[in-house]
């Protein structure tokens, strides 16, 4: 280009239109190549055959009344609903006495109003709600287990179902933050002995699998004890599943303390903090703000592991399944029953995902993809 | 100074080896002290052990441990039952979960010997042996050569089937199953050809079955499955507490003593072990026990004689329909024996 | 390190011995291993007076004195009952080798296909690969584990009506079964003349690659082929086939893969896949724009694109996250005692710990394999960061 352009016509313009329209659009994505269309076909045939095939059997020559399994196979041949129906009780409260089911209802609700402050931030009346957060476990412990100041106890052998993996779950999930937040900054300590040791339970505690600490817990944890106590066995899972998501969770609030600038800690210093105070006013924040995707990432891993108290006999879900599937009315029927129970997991762990991106979006450190320590 | 640190951590682990001197109490002072006694059962076995459906567990195993607690707290339902596997059941017994394992438990010598029980006496004498589907055409165990064979594991079954095929010179595909419930899907799905455990468990099977008369338990017993009551080792007042109420649930059948009887036997009977047995006289030995003395009654009274346990869970009349066999008394040709209340 | 150094200013309340930093550091660590210490002590202690009372006692050597007496249905090595637990524990730990392996190579190849193909321009391609992946990762491990089995032991036929492919595969709900190579006397050469083969192609290749030339595959494919089949030919094809034959209850000869081989290695393939995939599609689009660009100026395809330009690149961002998806894969291996799969876990902490008794020799063996296993391929991984280590752009 040669000489300045004349002012008068130096007015920049809207680019201009790209082509729209659903013809363009399907040419772009479905049938961009010849092989792209190739693609596209297979797929869609493939995706045709299986979705009338599942619905098929899923919905429409699925069967919700019946009270067997030879019945419902008279009535029609799809998926046997019935079974799920007939159990839905024992699915959802395990064993739990039905005349104390308001409980576990008011717990529930107790357990979502003590979250919200924790989840959303923009909630009125936020420092309020979060005092109630903190009595929240004390009062969901004696809702549920009761045996104190009226409520008639409810033994732990009888907790089943998706009651059961609530418990767990945000039991575990919320012991085991606090726990893992102190590793972490164990584990980056000046002190030598609290640095190994901190080092020491990390590393042996992501070494083994769930399965073998939860043996652990279900053979031998009794002999730990003084001779002639014990502990429910519903308390030692919880206190193992704790310890392991700890771990997790530490190396999670590590990787955040990382992207934590030196600087800030010397600023803090300049200013005359102690340590403890620069570390809940400084670097926690920030490093937290980092590692929260991460965090939920961990959560969601160990809200799916407590399927695994099934093999130690704890009547989770898939205790329950395999429970029904044995028993002769409705002998076999193993699929139908996982398949519901895969459908409750998927909506959770879906969900919770779903708020891990909104959260990243919120929080302004959204990345391509979170880095799971799974 | 990181130099410092490490020594004396050694040094504070040397001082700080302290041994945890608790005084053993012993079962039956934590048994009357928690106030219930803790039953180890099953996970779900119809006529020994299994809920009903209003879920309270009911069957011969549970009668046990009401006979037991009857006899050490006055009040048979005074018992919180422990579903286990076979996985946890021995752990559990040794480690203090539970006082009483009462799960169909087969009397052996490495059991005995190495694992740190106790067996306290056989409550009923079992044989191990095989289920197939009768369309299958087998008419005989030594004929399972190649066969798959579901076994739970953790279990006398899957030893004795290796035992009986390397006996016999056969081979077979080993299915191992956690528990009796899902070795019972797997045989209907097909996945084995044959099912082995005792011939009780076999019962109870047939039993369940749509069509009872499609399955056919083979004439081989390949083992002896006294299925018995286990206290861990190490307490042997605990032992014998629970060997003398076996005892005496077998000796009140074979004194024609029963759940509505025993009162006016204990008030009018002359024969002198009825009167000793029942508290009328004095036993020699209940004290050292740490029973009093209407421990036979509570235990009669609430729970029945041996003769009326069977009848209600596993007898004929019921599902099961198992013949007394070789559960009948000696007196009757079978291997029921009380020892004396002397 | 990030913490404060101590400051003596900082807690003008305290009485002067405290103000020191070192001595507040000394006394906290004192402190700590004092608990830590304490608590393990007494834990002891309860745990020999817990065995003192029982007549318990701890040693590893029924491992080698004791015979297993039990059978395991899937063995890579030979074993029989009267094996000792030792050996027992060995045929276990390889069942855990084989079932990780396998996965490993089924996850790697599923999550590399379904993470690239997230990133297609196909719009329904990437909507598959999406819903793969949700399903992966939002499905609990063990749940996948029952359901593949109970579909494979519910769903397929009974071996006397075994689903045939072509005669010589046979899919039942006892196993899946094909043929076993026999390698007899003359397949030696075959094999050293397939090695020859290989190793002449890849140097052929190198050398071609090096001068800038071109090597197609379908002369290295030659190179290696003709050779072999005039091996096979030659030595009157010493290869033969161990075809399956139903006879009896089962099937005999050929190899066997178990409903519980097969269930754990899909389940553990479909479930890993999914982290694969995201972690390939994160190292994917952390390669810069600029290179794609580039490599589309100069009239690269897209498929050659993703070959020879990005991936290379990506790798280094893949391969971490990787071997932990890895590791994580082989701890979750011990599932497999949910369906009777018997390996470490099950034979050492199931069947021989409830024979025995020996809850403690045999959790803490358990817990050691697992550890050394976790702690070595970690360490290797560390190793082999260190040395490509990407710098910092």
């Amino acid at each position: 280009m040669t000489g300045p352009e004349p002012a008068a016509t130096a007015r920049s313009r809207p680019p201009p239109d790209a082509p729209r329209g659903i013809g363009i659009w399907l040419r772009t994505n479905l049938f961009a190549t010849p092989l792209d269309a190739l693609v596209t076909l297979a797929c869609a045939w493939l995706v045709w055959e299986l979705a009338s095939g599942l619905a098929d059997w899923m919905i429409f020559d699925a069967v919700i009344n019946a009270s067997s399994r030879a019945e419902c196979a008279r009535i029609d041949d799809g998926a046997c609903w019935a079974v799920v129906a007939a159990r839905f009780d024992q699915f959802v409260y395990g064993f739990y006495p039905e005349s104390e089911r308001w409980r576990t209802h008011l717990a529930f609700l107790l357990v979502c109003v003590a979250a919200a402050p924790v989840l959303y931030d923009r909630l009125p009346a936020r420092r309020v709600l979060l005092r109630l957060s903190l009595a929240c476990p004390f009062i969901v412990g004696w809702l549920i287990h009761g045996g104190a100041f009226g409520l008639p106890a409810v033994e732990t052998r009888l907790y089943g179902g998706f009651l059961l993996t609530l418990i767990i779950g945000v039991t575990c999930i919320a012991a085991s933050l606090p726990i893992g937040i102190a590793l972490a900054l164990g584990r980056r300590s000046d002190l030598f002995a609290i640095r190994i040791l901190s080092i020491a339970f990390i590393e042996f505690t992501r070494g083994v699998p769930l399965l073998a600490l939860l043996f652990v817990a279900s053979t031998m944890l009794n002999y730990f004890l003084p001779p002639g106590t014990g502990f429910d066995l519903l308390v030692r899972v919880l206190i193992v599943v704790s310890l392991f998501a700890s771990a997790y969770v530490a190396e999670v609030v590590r990787g955040g303390l990382q992207t934590v600038p030196a600087g800030q800690v010397e600023a803090a210093q300049a200013l005359g903090l102690s340590w403890f105070q620069t570390t809940r006013f400084v670097v926690l924040p920030q490093a937290l703000r980092v590692a929260l995707p991460g965090l939920v990432n961990v959560f969601i891993g160990v809200y799916k592991d407590t399927t695994l108290v099934v093999i130690i006999g704890l009547l989770d879900p898939l205790g329950i399944s395999r429970a029904a599937a044995s028993d002769p009315v409705w002998n076999g029927l193993s699929t139908e029953l996982y398949l519901f129970v895969a459908l409750f997991f998927f909506a959770s762990c879906f969900a919770m995902s779903r708020y891990s991106m909104w959260l990243e979006r919120r929080l302004g450190t959204e990345r391509q993809a979170p880095p799971g320590p799974r | 100074m990181k130099t410092i640190i490490p020594i004396l951590a050694a040094v504070l682990a040397a001082g700080t080896i302290v041994v945890s001197a608790t005084a053993q109490g012993g079962t039956l002072d934590d048994v009357r002290k928690r106030g219930y006694l803790q039953c180890g059962t099953s996970t779900g076995l119809a006529g020994f052990s299994a809920p009903d459906d209003k879920g309270v567990w009911r069957g011969i195993d549970i009668d046990w441990c009401h006979a037991l607690a009857a006899a050490v707290l006055g009040d048979r339902d005074k018992i919180k039952i422990k579903n286990l596997t076979g996985k946890t059941n021995y752990t559990s017994l040794r480690s203090g979960a539970i006082d009483i394992l009462s799960r169909t438990a087969t009397w052996t010598f490495s059991r005995d010997t190495d694992l740190q029980l106790t067996f306290v006496g056989t409550y009923f004498y079992d044989g191990q042996g095989f289920i197939v589907p009768a369309d299958l055409g087998v008419k005989s165990a030594k004929e399972l050569d190649g066969a798959s064979v579901c076994a739970t594991t953790g279990s006398t079954s899957e030893l004795n089937v290796a035992d009986f095929f390397r006996a016999n010179n056969i081979s077979y595909e080993p299915v191992p199953m956690e528990s009796y419930t899902e070795a019972r899907a797997a045989y209907l799905a097909k996945r084995c050809d044959a099912f082995s455990t005792d011939g009780s468990g076999l019962a109870v099977m047939r039993a369940s079955m749509n069509d009872p008369s499609a399955h056919v338990i083979l004439p081989e017993v390949i083992s002896k499955e006294p299925l018995s009551l286990v206290v861990r080792q190490g307490d042997d007042q605990w032992a014998d507490i629970a060997r003398w109420t076996l005892n005496l649930v077998i000796a009140a059948e074979e004194m024609g003593i029963t759940s509505r009887n025993v009162r006016e036997m204990r008030d009018k009977a002359t024969n002198p072990e009825i009167r000793r047995m029942l508290g009328a006289d004095r036993l020699q030995g209940l004290e050292s026990l740490g029973l009093g003395t209407d421990w036979a009654v509570n235990v009669i009274e609430q729970v029945g004689n041996y003769g009326e346990i069977y009848a209600r869970n596993i007898g004929p009349g019921t599902p099961l329909n198992i013949e007394r066999g070789l559960n009948r008394q000696w007196k009757d040709g079978g291997l029921i024996y009380s020892r004396p209340f002397r | 390190m990030n913490t404060l150094s101590p400051a003596a200013t900082a807690h003008p309340g305290l009485p002067r011995l405290w103000r020191d930093g070192r001595v507040r550091a000394i006394a906290v660590q004192l402190i700590a291993l004092t608990v830590i210490f304490g608590t393990g002590a007494w834990m002891l202690g309860n745990v020999a007076a817990n065995f003192a009372a029982l007549d318990k006692t701890f040693g590893f050597s029924f491992l080698w004195r004791l015979p297993a007496n039990y059978d395991i249905n899937q063995t890579l090595i030979d074993y029989s009952n009267r094996d000792s637990h030792l050996r027992a524990a060995l045929v276990g730990l390889l069942n855990t080798g084989l079932v990780s392996v396998v996965a490993i190579a089924l996850a790697t190849l599923m999550g590399f296909t379904v993470g690239t193909l997230r990133l297609s321009r196909n719009w329904l391609a990437a909507r598959l690969a999406w819903l793969w992946v949700e399903f992966a990762r939002n499905t609990p491990l063990l749940l996948l584990i029952l359901l593949f089995h109970g579909v494979i032991v519910h769903f397929l036929p009974h071996p006397r009506r075994a689903l045939g492919v072509g005669d010589a595969l046979f899919l039942t709900n006892r196993g899946f079964y094909m043929p076993r190579p026999l390698f007899e006397a003359g397949s030696w050469t075959v094999v050293l003349v397939l090695a020859l083969g290989l190793a002449a192609a890849w140097f052929l290749r190198r050398r071609a690659t090096s001068r800038g030339g071109a090597f197609p595959w379908w002369a290295g494919a030659a190179l290696v082929a003709v050779p072999v089949a005039a091996a096979c030919i030659f030595a009157g094809a010493p290869v033969a086939f161990d075809i399956p034959v139903h006879r009896g209850f089962n099937f005999r000869g050929g190899i066997v893969l178990t409903p519980e081989f097969v269930a754990l290695a899909a389940a553990l393939a479909f479930f890993t896949s999914g982290f694969i995939a995201e972690t390939v599609r994160a190292g994917i689009l952390s390669v810069k724009t600029g290179q794609k660009e580039a490599a589309r100026a100069l009239g690269l395809s897209e498929f050659q694109t993703l070959r020879f330009v990005v991936l290379p690149q990506a790798m280094r961002a893949i391969v971490p996250p990787l071997t932990s998806e890895y590791l994580a894969l082989v701890k979750n291996s011990s599932l497999a005692i949910a369906i009777g799969y018997m390996d470490l876990v099950a034979t050492l902490g199931g069947v021989t710990l409830t024979q025995t008794g020996r809850e403690m020799e045999a959790m803490f063996l358990v817990l050691a394999i697992y550890l050394g296993i976790s702690l070595g391929i970690s360490g290797a991984m560390n190793f082999y960061n260190r040395r490509i280590a990407m710098p910092l752009r």
